[in-house]
């Protein structure tokens, strides 16, 4: 598969290109200022259903778009550059991924209604500062026709608002393992579910949320019990690689902004883009926005075409984002300089977003220690 | 047409099993085992010799050069499928050529036909070695204030100056040469692109030694040396197009040089050098700098194949050279001062066996070249900036 997008492809970024700059980045100040209690615009993802984009990776047989993982990323990239908030990567990426694992009772009873953006839901893995599924100590024991989960999780994406929540506890083996992790698909509404809204620096959707003896039954659960490591690695994949795919948005869109302000900035008589130290460091800023294209582009479309040999790629493209987007950002600050720290200007925005996209879904030390795992030094 | 690339693929295998000689498929030792043909270059085996006329015979040093002048003719898929294959046996390059790489493809945009029928075949067979006549002493990164000076005779010039950074000048057949023909004109406009002989009477050359302790470059000097005017590529004055074209491939190359096979996995050989904690390497910050670069070299080689789709589907950025130049180059650096740091005390012998006769540390040294030549990192960024990002005054 070359890297470049098909002609289908383009057109759709065209028409996302299109239909994100409409909202633009106000659109997150609107939420931020307003204190949106949803963290984003039910209209605007109905909007997004009517494009046809929440049904992206569901199947056809569901209403979906059947389409893969570089149009998904495709529509995460225009994300990013408009700093859009909205449920697409907890709902249309992540809980789409995870639910072609479900019956498919539960598939004909879910993916119609995240399609028709009725339906929005949150996956539930982190449990401490830095992202590490293995170490997941939230326990699911058996109880009656079920299990019972206790535990804690934070930063979970769209927590608050979730209208169904995908669970990763342990059934089995002890902290660290990556034997002994199920899945379970849970109704946030269930007794014992307590959720604290975190309102973040970047003003994007996450939560705190609590399990204290919150009863599932046996079919709540998602692939096999004991053995969801891989399913839930195979969902954080898709998540991790569309949240690089937007990463490259934001980071590129910083880079623009950027770019286009040294033409304007005047100081000592000329436009500031006529020094060679920031010329110099907007074409290396340049070349590895580049470098990191075309790994983002090669781990999507390895979802789509072999993803069980993806996880290296995906790796490398989101270490690759973390470490370029936070290079465009702050670069990005520095050359705007005063005005780049205010909040009237939005270039601290694409900082702050930046910021959290490192973190989420592992940084790019995670990451790069993911690959060092995989050739095993 | 999957079909036809596996049918290809079965020959190009079968034809390789009978047709690759075993030596051809170890490891190179050192630098000498490489072959650059040429008239005076002497075969370090009979198996070097036969895997060179045997490749070329089917035209497979080039393999995607019209068949016409000898070469391979092949598809861009089925190039691939024949660099795969011999990556899988193992198989050297039967040729490696500056003909190839950087003379070839602007004479086959530039040149006439009696130039391409009478050039590329001895390329392709490996019987002319060439070498490139770009900087001179005051002429290094702008390369366009060059003084080497063409005077018209009618029917030839004759050209008088100096060259510098000539690599393997002493032991190339042929020069591709930019020499000025208009000394009148603006630095650009005056300068023509002309091949001729290195055994034409007032050539000489002298070696230059590196701190790597090898002398792959030359100093290259002209007195009053004849040059016919049928060796003119392109059009008088404009010697710049063809000298830029060509450097958009030297500066591929060099880009990709890191990339080239033969480096082993760092990860893997710091194993023995600094030993294991467990599942990790015992030097943990070692491992995050190799770690880094690994994450670095995949996304690098995924960019060059990016570059090439882009390019194939007429999306080329006018910049796209520089970019895998300057990146690939600082990447290569990179990556052999890891070699070093890996290769600990071991890698600083500069003479044993057990070294490849200081291999790693000559090689460590010779890629601080790679962000010089072709044109310095500084250039890449300048053609960047003023290219691509239509900065003010770049």
């Amino acid at each position: 598969m070359p890297l470049v997008l098909t002609e289908e492809q383009t057109m759709l970024q065209e028409s996302a290109a299109g239909f994100l700059a409409e909202s633009g980045v106000k659109e997150l100040r609107r939420v931020r200022d307003e204190r949106d209690p949803d963290g984003f615009s039910r209209d605007l993802w109905k909007a997004f259903a009517e494009m046809g984009f929440t049904g992206i990776l569901a199947p056809e047989a569901f209403g979906g778009l059947g389409l893969g993982h570089v149009e998904a990323g495709v529509v995460m990239e225009e994300i990013g550059r408009n700093l859009t908030p909205s449920p697409f990567l907890s709902t249309a990426v992540i809980g789409v991924s995870a639910l072609k694992h479900a019956s498919e009772d539960r598939k004909a009873d879910l993916l119609p209604r995240i399609v028709a953006g009725d339906l929005v839901t949150a996956l539930a893995v982190d449990e401490g500062a830095k992202h590490n599924p293995a170490r997941t100590a939230m326990s699911a024991t058996r109880s009656g026709n079920g299990f019972r989960l206790d535990g804690k999780k934070s930063f979970v994406v769209d927590g608050h608002v979730a209208d169904l929540m995908i669970v990763a506890a342990r059934t089995a083996g002890s902290t660290g393992e990556q034997d002994g992790l199920t899945l379970f698909v849970v109704d946030p509404k269930t007794r014992g579910v307590s959720i604290e809204r975190t309102v973040m620096v970047d003003a994007h959707n996450a939560a705190r949320i609590d399990f204290d003896g919150v009863e599932v039954d046996a079919d709540a659960v998602l692939g096999e019990v004991d053995g969801g490591w891989k399913l839930l690695e195979g969902v954080l994949n898709a998540g991790r690689a569309a949240l690089a795919s937007e990463m490259v948005g934001v980071g590129d869109e910083a880079f623009t902004r950027t770019v286009d302000y040294l033409k304007q900035r005047q100081q000592f008589g000329r436009l500031i883009g006529e020094f060679q130290a920031l010329q110099h460091r907007s074409a290396h800023l340049w070349s590895d926005l580049e470098v990191t294209k075309a790994a983002v582009l090669k781990a999507l479309q390895m979802l789509d075409e072999a993803p069980d040999a993806a996880a290296p790629y995906v790796s490398v493209a989101k270490a690759r984002a973390g470490r370029t987007c936070t290079l465009a950002v702050q670069e990005a600050v520095q050359m705007f300089g005063g005005i780049g720290m205010t909040d009237e200007v939005d270039i601290g925005l694409f900082m702050k977003r930046g910021r959290v996209g490192q973190e989420l879904f592992g940084d790019d030390n995670f990451h790069a220690d993911r690959i060092a795992r995989m050739a095993s030094y | 047409m999957a079909e036809d690339l596996e049918a290809f693929r079965k020959d190009v295998r079968a034809w390789l099993a009978d047709n690759c000689p075993p030596e051809m498929r170890e490891p190179l030792k050192d630098v000498e085992d490489r072959c650059w043909g040429g008239r005076r270059f002497k075969f370090k085996n009979e198996a070097q010799k036969l895997w060179l006329d045997r490749m070329a015979a089917k035209g497979w040093t080039t393999p995607e050069w019209p068949k016409e002048y000898g070469g391979g003719g092949l598809s861009r898929e089925e190039a691939k499928v024949l660099r795969a294959e011999m990556a899988r046996i193992n198989a050297r390059s039967p040729l490696d050529s500056f003909g190839i790489w950087m003379l070839g493809p602007a004479l086959l945009k530039y040149g006439t036909e009696e130039q391409k029928q009478k050039f590329l075949p001895p390329i392709i067979r490996g019987e002319i070695r060439w070498c490139q006549g770009y900087s001179e002493p005051g002429a290094g990164s702008d390369l366009a204030s060059l003084q080497t000076r063409a005077e018209d005779r009618g029917d030839h010039w004759i050209v008088n100056g100096q060259k510098v950074w000539t690599s393997y000048a002493d032991k190339a057949d042929w020069i591709f040469c930019l020499v000025r023909t208009d000394p009148a004109a603006k630095k650009h406009e005056g300068i023509s692109f002309v091949l001729f002989d290195m055994e034409t009477p007032g050539v000489t050359t002298k070696p230059i030694v590196l701190i790597s302790g090898n002398s792959p470059f030359c100093e290259t000097f002209f007195d009053n040396v004849r040059v016919e005017k049928e060796n003119l590529v392109g059009t008088l004055n404009k010697g710049w197009d063809v000298a830029k074209y060509l450097l958009q491939h030297e500066r591929t190359m060099i880009g990709a040089m890191g990339q080239a096979a033969g480096v082993r996995p760092l990860g893997q050989i710091a194993k023995s050098t600094v030993g294991m904690d467990g599942e990790k390497l015992a030097d943990t910050l070692l491992r995050t700098d190799i770690a880094r670069l690994d994450v670095d070299l995949m996304a690098f080689k995924l960019a060059m194949e990016r570059t090439t789709d882009r390019i194939k589907r007429g999306l080329s950025d006018p910049a796209a050279a520089s970019m895998l130049k300057y990146y690939g180059t600082e990447l290569n650096k990179r990556q052999y001062e890891l070699v070093m740091s890996v290769g600990g005390a071991e890698a600083l012998e500069w003479e044993s066996e057990r070294s490849r006769k200081g291999d790693d540390a000559r090689t460590w040294l010779r890629t601080k070249a790679n962000s010089i030549e072709g044109g310095t990192s500084e250039v890449q960024l300048n053609i960047i900036a003023k290219r691509i990002l239509n900065l003010p005054g770049a």
